[in-house]
This record gives structure tokens, C-alpha cells and sequence, in this order.
């Protein structure tokens, strides 16, 4: 068994640019707001900044809160050499991998709900309960957009999913594709933390989910958490790329597609927020098992057009 | 020696054990610690002869006449009995000297030094169970295996709640047997015998063979545990000491796992039907188990639940590897199969895990309630650490073991999807994100369980009073927690425990090729991930500590939104923290609910109670329950304790005898 270790420079635009992306989408809600908005690297600054403080602990915690933050960016840095960047391959590819990708991305947000819980705090507790629901709602749909792909493709590695998929050079079957990419964004939204699940900018304890999560992180260990967050929505949104973007051609070509797709979606995902409004907490799992059942649509039609 | 003499040397040693133990009498602490020194020994002797037969490949099998009638006292050992004997002994020794420090405050008495016998009795009947080859023999050592049990879950017999779950259990149980009784007696009709090789070369196909399965499935399924059959599962648990509801729920429901792959092997070549039922009870179970389990206050009735989910996992994987297997996709029935059988071992190890540590964790603070827990991990740093290992295992999360063995059934679904085509491969397709879905809620169960009751600040003040408990009980969690990370982190070399007898249930008799880029050479980069994982933690860690050099790390209270003077009872319950998850189901699951709103301006009391009565509860035993009083009320005139009457039925009874043979 030999990994491609050799690809190890695909996880560098993830690494490097992922902030980027929480300033683009600050900057498109900001401009749709009319207002200047803070600069497109403050993403960066802010991480920066909290690496050189010290820390406040709660008397209340214990190694699981001091554990939490590294564990969490870990698993999610272990996910990152999973995913090909564009036209790069993973250094950690072989067959079976996109379980594992899923089940790294689980153990992140295990480690965050259980610091979470260990300040006691009732608000903090609520947003790991919310977070803990919404995320397994939101699991069946994830693998099922996995499923569809590796169907598709008939292979069970990200790379060759989704080196080779892209809605435009599919005959035929851009229908599942489509379904599947729009139940991909629906998700990304949830888990990332965004409007309409989750309000990243809400000034109300009560009504956060992920932010009320960290409240009791500080100094690096909250920079851990919030470049892990910054990772988490690269990696769904580089699925979600790779999934309508046609590969192939120069390398630097398919890169710069790449990387420009990941901007669009980061502005997409501002628009999302700038025009809709959250949904009520109860609404949440149906718009999740909207996803499921997208995805579930998916999968019957390439099942239905699969057979002779 | 040879391999039969130390296998069956095992349980012999084991029974002795069990006699010295009741000889102690009042000195019951050292009945427990000739429990252990049994154990262990059977444990290397057992072991030994397990490895040699996986080692070489070569199985072995005994027979000899026996005065019984339709009998023969039949051994033998193969891949699959090797595997289970070694797991059966093996965790046997960790829950013995649990329970060695857990009995310890019980003080000396000749009931505890008999709860000691069975306990051996119940090891090595399950020793027996494995190794039998002949159907007497096997529903013998069956028996055993339920009586001893039965007798160690009603060992707190002075409560009567426990003696009314102990008997539900004991009614489940017998049930289960009879089905099984039923099912050697129509099957060795068919034979002529009830020997393993015979039962072997006859098996009936059509409409008796699906017969034969049924019963199978009914009657190792109830001792499995698997919806609907697992009613007695979350009574039983609770009610027994902790160091039995790990044996019981980490090794014992798994002879049920096992007499469904022995009836699958006997058969030679079952029907894709079998794939199908078993995959679709699986997710049943699977999803059910979860459920009720994120519904459960108490802490050993949630790992009650979490064990029907895992039973429930397990069978998805044999049921896939039926359906690869009739599908002829081999490979991909292997990678299920080994999946199925590495988690029988997996949720051994941290299902005994989370007893050892949550019952330690319920004994220290008095109560199994998790609302009156919170705190623990302060006060008991090793249980807590091994509550979190074990919870980290049962979601399937790397590195530890629980996450391998779901990686194998995953690639089985995801394998069996994207390789064959038509029915088989739809279903497979769908199993996929059922066990998604189990994943993600066992993972928000875990979270509540672990976080409620071993962090935050303690909820009563049973918890807040917590110490750690004595070696005896400490040191069986480290054994079992290392065992958890050995298996995640050396997949590759635990799956060997496995995997002949993964491969005779696939239906391969060449050896696989365990190297080849489609077989199980994925497993080292999942290892590998694992380690990866773990080395990043490390950098991470020693990176924040650089950067918290001379900086300034302060301790203040955790930070309440502005309120100054909260209370440990504000904290989020566990009843709460589910309520997300499980409002949107209410009206699958029904729960009942006491809400008693805040009232006026000026509101004094609100309370709110929530329980979720288990469906099989509602739908089978209870009506089964209330059928059964009836016919005993039809029948109960003739039972009046009067000797006359007695007497006249003996009479009625002889006449009609006598009656019955001259008219035939």
C-alpha cells in the first residue's frame, strides 16, 4: 500500500487561502448592505492577532476543554489530505476514503461539542445539543451525495469522484449531478454554520448555534477553532467545485478555474445570507431532510439511467 | 498439546474454579479473586488453542457416543469458533476483576460467592456454546449460558424491580430457546441427526429452510438482542451489576451473532432472501437502538440501547455479505464480513469499556441518573478518560477501533453499490446512509451521555462526593481502553483474528488476497490517517503551549451571558440536550409527556418529564403479557390445592391413556 505522499502541496491552497474565503463573504454581505465592510484579509489579521494572547480557562473545565480546539483543527487538517485541490491530487488518496474524510469531519465537531459542555454553561450546552442535532440530520444526505458520486464514477476515492465529475462534459446525466450539487450547498450551509440554519453575526446568545459553542475559547486555542471553521467550509465548498467544474486541460488553467469557482461559492454564500432571513429551529430538520431527499432523487435517477 | 485438550481444558478449569468458589462461602472476596485466577487461566489456555487453529488454518473437530438419546458429545474448532472462543475468554478476565472491586462494598456473603460460581459457569457455558458441535450438546451448553445468567442479573434480588426484570429476561430468554430447539428438531429431522456434520450435508432448501431460518432468526436474534426481540435487553442491563451487564452486553448477546453465522455456514449456501431480511433487521434495530438510547436518562439503559444499535450494525454486515456473496461479488462480501465480525469484537471491548466506567461513575455518585451526575471527570480522572474513549469508540470516530470496523461495512454498502447491479446493489445503496444517519445520532447520544454526566459542574451531591474507585476496577478499564486504540491503530493486524472465518462465511475457501488494492490494503491508510491524527494533536498542543509562553493564562468562572450567580442546576440536562433530535420524531416515537407550564406573573413551580416507552414494550410484550393472563385465569379453576382433585386428574389421566392406546 503506497499513498501518493508526493501530492502533499495540494493541501496548500487550502491551508493558505481558506481564510480568504470568510473575507470575501463578509465583504459581498457587506457591499449588498451598503456598507464598506471590513478589508478582505481581516480573516487573517483576526487569527493572527488571537495566536499572540494569552488565554482565559473556566474554572469549571478540564483537559477535554483544553484538548478540544487542537483535536478538532487535527481531524480537519487530517480531512484536508484527503481532498484534490483542482487539478492537484490528494497526498492521502486510496480506496474508501471518502468514509473516512465524513467520519474526520464527525470527530472535529465531536471534540467541539464535548469542550462545550465540559464549561457547564447552559447556553453553551444548548448550542452543542443544536449543533449534535442538526449535524446528524444532515448526515444521511451528506453520504448520500458521496453515494451518488461514487456510483457515478464507480470508484471509491475522492480524487477520481471528483477528478472526473463535472455536470458539463456528462451526457446525460446532469440531472443527478445538479440535484446532487444543489443537496451539497443546502448542507454546506448547515454545517458551516450559515443562514438559514445558523446566524454567525446574531448578537443573542440564545440564538446561536455554533459561535455560543466557543464562547469560552480564547487566545490560540479560539484561532485553532476559527481557522478550523475556515478549513471546514473550504473543504465542502472544494466538493462542491470540483462537482461542477469541468477537469482536464493545462494544469494552470484548471487551477485558476479551481480557485475562482471557490471564490464564487464563498460569494454565493454571502448573497444566501445577505437576502435570506434564518429559519425557525424547528424548520431546521426539514430543510435538512430537503437535502436527503434531493440527494435520495439523485441517486434514482442515476440508478433508473444506469440500467439498460 | 494439542489444541482440542487446551480448548476444552478451559472451560474445565473454569467450572472448577466455579466449584472452589462456592466452597468459599462467606468469604466472597476470595470467590471473586479465584473468579479472576480462573479466567485468566482460561483465558491462556483457550487463547492458545484459538491462535493455533487461526494460525495454522488447520481446524480440528472430536466426537464421542454419549448415553444421551439423539446425542453425541461432538467438539470442534474452526476460524469462527476460534475468533469467538478467544474474544469470550479474553474479556472475560477484565469484567472478573471489575467485578472483583465492585462486589468489594457488598462485604462477605455466600450469595456473592455463589454469584461468583455462575459467573464462571456463565464463561465457561459460553465456551461450550462455541465449541459444541452436536445440537444437544450446543442447546445444553444454551441453557447453561441462560440460567447462569439469569441467577447473576437477579443478584441485587432484595429490589423488586430487579426481580421482575430479571424475570422478563428469563421468560425472553427461554422463548429464544424454544425457537431454537424447535429449529435443531426440524432440521435434524431432515439429517437424521443432530451432529454439526450431519445437520452440515442436509440442509432443506424451499419453504422448510426458510423455516429453519426464521426460528434461527427469532431465537439467536432475542439472545442478540435485535428489534423486536431485545425487549429484555434494557431491563436486564440495569438491573445487574456492572462487571455482568459488560459481560452480558459486550460478550454474551453476541452468541447470538454467532449462532446466526454457524446456521449461515451449516447451510452451505443460503438464499439472497436471508441477505435481505438480515440487512433490513439490522437497520432496524440499528436505527430503533439509537433512538430509544438518545431518549434514556439512566446511564446503563442508554448502553442497553446503544448494544440493540450495535447488534443492529453488525447484522447490516452479515446481511451484506449474504447479499455480495449470492450477488457474486466476493471481495466485497469479505470487506462486510470482516467488518461484521471485527465489530462482534469492537463492541466487546468498548461496551465493556463504558459499563466498567459508567457503572463506576453510577456506583461513586449513587444514583444511574444522568440528570444527577455532571462533574464526574474532576473527581474520577481515569473513569472519566475511559468513558470518553469508549464513547469516542461506539461513534465509530478514528483513531480508535470502533471506526475501523464500520469502515469495512461502509465499503462493503459502498462496494456492493457501485460494483453489482439490480436489487442487491439498490439495497446496499441504501444502507449507506442508514448507517449514516446511526452514526450521527449515536455521536449526539455519546456527546449528551459523556457530557452531562462526566463534565460541567456535578448536578447533586452524590456526584459532587465522587472518588476514584480501587485498582481492581481502574485497571480492567486501561486494559480494555488500550485494547480499543490497539485494534484502531493495528487494524491491519487484528483483522487477522477475523478473517478465515470472514472468508468461510464469503464462501471463499482459497486464502484472500488480503494485499491486493481492492482487498483490505486501504486498511493500512486508515490506520495510518489514525496516526496521522494523533501526531497532529501533538504538534498542535506543543505549538499553543509555545504560544502561551510568558503570556498570561488566567482561571475565572466559565462565562454566564452576564448572569452572575448561576447554579449547577442550570446547566443543560440531558432531556434537553436530546429534545432537538427527538421533537421532530414525536410522533414516531410518542412519547409521554408531564409538562406543567410557568403560570402568572409571578410563576412558582414548572416541571416537565418526558418518557419514551419502547415500541416492542407496547405493541408485543405487554399484549403478549395480558394473552397469557388470560389463558391462566381459563386454567387456574383446576389448580385448588386440594389433593382429591389431584388425584382425580391422575385418574382422568391414566384412563384416557389407556383409552388413547387400546383405540390406536
Amino acid at each position: 500500500m503506497t499513498l501518493p505522499w508526493w501530492n502533499v502541496g495540494a493541501v496548500l491552497p487550502a491551508l493558505l487561502l481558506s481564510p480568504l474565503l470568510l473575507g470575501l463573504m463578509g465583504k459581498t454581505k457587506a457591499l449588498v448592505a451598503g456598507r464598506k465592510g471590513a478589508p478582505l484579509l481581516q480573516p487573517y489579521r483576526d487569527i493572527i492577532r488571537l495566536m499572540g494572547k494569552g488565554a482565559v480557562y473556566s474554572r469549571t473545565t478540564t483537559w477535554v476543554f483544553r484538548a478540544a480546539p487542537a483535536v478538532s483543527l487535527a481531524s480537519i487538517l487530517v480531512a484536508c489530505m484527503m481532498l484534490p485541490a483542482g487539478p492537484l491530487d490528494a497526498p492521502f488518496a486510496f480506496a474508501g476514503d471518502l468514509v473516512l474524510f465524513a467520519y474526520f469531519l464527525a470527530l472535529a465537531r465531536f471534540a467541539v461539542i464535548a469542550g462545550a459542555l465540559d464549561t457547564g454553561s447552559s447556553f453553551e450546552g444548548m448550542g452543542a445539543s443544536r449543533e449534535a442535532a442538526f449535524s446528524a440530520f444532515a448526515e444521511p444526505g451528506f453520504f448520500l451525495v458521496l453515494g451518488v458520486l461514487a456510483l457515478k464514477q464507480k470508484a471509491l476515492s475522492l480524487g477520481p469522484i471528483l477528478g472526473g465529475a463535472d455536470v458539463i462534459t456528462w451526457d446525460g446525466q446532469t440531472p443527478p449531478l445538479v440535484l446532487a450539487a444543489v443537496a451539497l450547498f443546502l448542507i454546506l450551509l448547515a454545517e458551516n454554520s450559515r443562514i438559514p440554519v445558523d446566524d454567525p453575526t446574531t448578537h443573542l446568545e440564545l440564538t446561536m448555534i455554533h459561535e455560543v459553542m466557543v464562547l469560552d475559547h480564547s487566545g490560540p486555542d479560539f484561532a485553532f477553532i476559527l481557522y478550523g471553521s475556515a478549513l471546514k467550509l473550504w473543504l465542502f465548498g472544494a466538493v462542491l467545485v470540483s462537482i461542477l467544474l469541468p477537469g482536464g486541460g493545462p494544469a494552470w488553467a484548471s487551477m485558476a478555474l479551481f480557485l475562482a469557482g471557490m471564490a464564487v461559492v464563498a460569494v454565493l454564500v454571502g448573497l444566501v445570507e445577505s437576502i435570506m432571513a434564518r429559519l425557525r429551529m424547528a424548520r431546521v430538520p426539514q430543510y435538512l431532510s430537503l437535502a436527503g431527499v434531493l440527494a435520495a432523487l439523485a441517486a434514482l435517477l442515476l440508478m433508473a439511467g444506469g440500467q439498460p | 498439546m494439542n489444541p482440542a485438550t487446551l480448548a476444552l481444558a478451559a472451560p474445565a478449569c473454569l467450572l472448577l474454579g466455579a466449584l472452589v468458589s462456592v466452597a468459599l462461602g462467606r468469604r466472597s472476596g476470595a470467590a471473586g479473586t479465584v473468579a479472576v485466577a480462573s479466567c485468566s487461566i482460561a483465558a491462556v489456555l483457550g487463547g492458545a488453542s484459538a491462535i493455533e487453529v487461526l494460525r495454522t488454518g488447520m481446524p480440528w473437530g472430536w466426537t464421542s457416543a454419549w448415553s444421551l438419546p439423539w446425542a453425541s458429545l461432538s467438539f470442534g474448532m474452526d476460524g469462527l469458533s476460534a475468533f469467538f472462543l478467544a474474544f469470550i475468554l479474553v474479556l472475560a478476565v477484565p469484567a472478573a476483576a471489575y467485578g472483583r472491586g465492585y462486589l468489594a462494598h457488598h462485604g462477605g456473603s455466600a450469595w456473592t460467592s455463589a454469584s461468583w460460581a455462575f459467573f464462571q459457569i456463565l464463561v465457561a457455558s459460553m465456551a461450550m456454546v462455541v465449541l459444541a458441535r452436536d445440537g444437544v450438546l450446543f442447546l445444553l451448553a444454551w441453557e447453561g449460558m441462560s440460567v447462569a445468567s439469569f441467577f447473576l442479573v437477579i443478584y441485587d434480588h432484595g429490589k423488586p424491580e430487579v426481580r421482575s426484570d430479571a424475570l422478563v429476561y428469563l421468560v425472553a430468554t427461554h422463548l429464544g430457546a424454544a425457537a431454537l430447539a424447535a429449529m435443531f428438531g426440524l432440521w435434524g429431522r431432515e439429517a437424521g441427526s443432530l451432529n454439526f456434520h450431519a445437520l452440515d450435508a442436509a440442509f432443506p432448501g424451499g419453504k422448510v429452510g426458510w423455516v429453519i431460518f426464521l426460528l434461527a432468526f427469532a431465537g439467536f436474534g432475542s439472545k442478540a438482542g435485535l428489534a423486536p426481540f431485545h425487549i429484555w435487553l434494557p431491563k436486564a442491563h440495569p438491573a445487574a451489576p456492572s462487571h455482568v451487564s459488560a459481560l452480558m452486553s459486550g460478550v454474551m448477546i453476541k452468541m447470538g451473532v454467532y449462532g446466526l453465522m454457524r446456521v449461515i455456514l451449516l447451510t452451505g449456501n443460503p438464499p439472497r432472501g436471508w441477505g435481505y431480511t438480515l440487512l433490513g433487521a439490522g437497520a432496524l434495530s440499528a436505527v430503533g437502538g439509537v433512538l430509544y438510547a438518545l431518549a434514556q436518562h439512566d446511564i446503563k439503559r442508554l448502553l442497553a440501547y446503544h448494544s440493540v444499535e450495535n447488534v443492529g450494525i453488525i447484522t447490516m454486515g452479515l446481511g451484506a455479505g449474504l447479499l455480495a456473496r449470492t450477488s457474486g461479488m466476493e471481495t466485497v462480501a469479505v470487506l462486510a464480513l470482516c467488518g461484521s465480525l471485527l465489530h462482534v469484537l469492537n463492541h466487546g471491548l468498548f461496551k465493556s469499556l463504558l459499563f466498567y466506567s459508567g457503572g463506576a461513575a453510577a456506583q461513586a455518585a449513587g444514583t444511574r441518573d444522568l440528570e444527577r451526575m455532571g462533574g464526574i471527570m474532576r473527581r474520577m480522572p481515569v473513569t472519566g478518560g475511559a468513558f470518553l474513549v469508549g464513547a469516542v469508540a461506539i461513534c465509530a470516530l478514528p483513531p480508535f477501533n470502533g471506526f475501523v470496523s464500520e469502515w469495512l461495512i461502509y465499503s462493503g454498502f459502498f462496494g456492493g453499490a457501485i460494483q453489482g447491479a439490480g436489487a442487491p446493489s439498490a439495497a446496499l445503496f441504501v444502507a449507506i446512509p442508514v448507517l449514516a444517519l446511526v452514526g450521527g445520532l449515536a455521536l449526539a447520544c455519546f456527546a449528551k451521555a459523556f457530557g452531562v454526566a462526566f463534565l460541567g459542574e456535578p448536578r447533586s451531591e452524590g456526584a459532587a462526593a465522587c472518588r476514584e474507585v480501587s485498582a481492581w476496577m481502574t485497571l480492567p478499564m486501561v486494559f480494555t481502553g488500550a485494547a480499543c486504540a490497539a485494534v484502531g491503530l493495528g487494524a491491519p493486524w487484528a483483522i487477522r483474528l477475523v478473517a478465515p472465518a470472514a472468508q468461510a462465511l464469503a464462501g471463499i475457501r482459497a486464502s484472500f488476497p488480503w494485499e491486493a488494492p481492492d482487498g483490505s490494503g486501504p486498511l493500512y491508510a486508515v490506520v495510518l490517517a489514525g496516526w496521522a491524527l494523533l501526531a497532529l494533536v501533538a504538534l498542535l498542543l506543543g505549538a499553543r503551549r509555545l504560544l502561551l509562553r510568558g503570556k498570561t493564562v488566567t482561571v475565572e468562572p466559565t462565562w454566564g451571558c452576564g448572569y452572575a450567580a448561576p447554579t449547577p442546576r442550570m446547566q443543560y440536562t440531558a432531556s434537553s440536550f436530546a429534545q432537538p433530535l427527538l421533537a421532530p420524531l414525536a410522533r414516531l416515537m410518542r412519547p409521554s409527556l408531564k409538562k406543567r407550564r410557568p403560570k402568572g406573573l409571578f410563576p412558582e413551580k414548572a416541571s416537565y418529564a418526558s418518557h419514551y416507552e419502547d415500541p416492542a414494550d407496547r405493541a408485543i410484550f405487554d399484549p403478549a403479557v395480558r394473552l397469557f393472563e388470560r389463558l391462566a385465569t381459563v386454567v387456574r379453576p383446576l389448580q385448588q390445592g386440594r389433593l382429591q382433585a389431584y388425584l382425580l386428574y391422575v385418574l382422568l389421566a391414566l384412563v384416557a391413556l389407556l383409552a388413547w392406546e387400546v383405540l390406536t
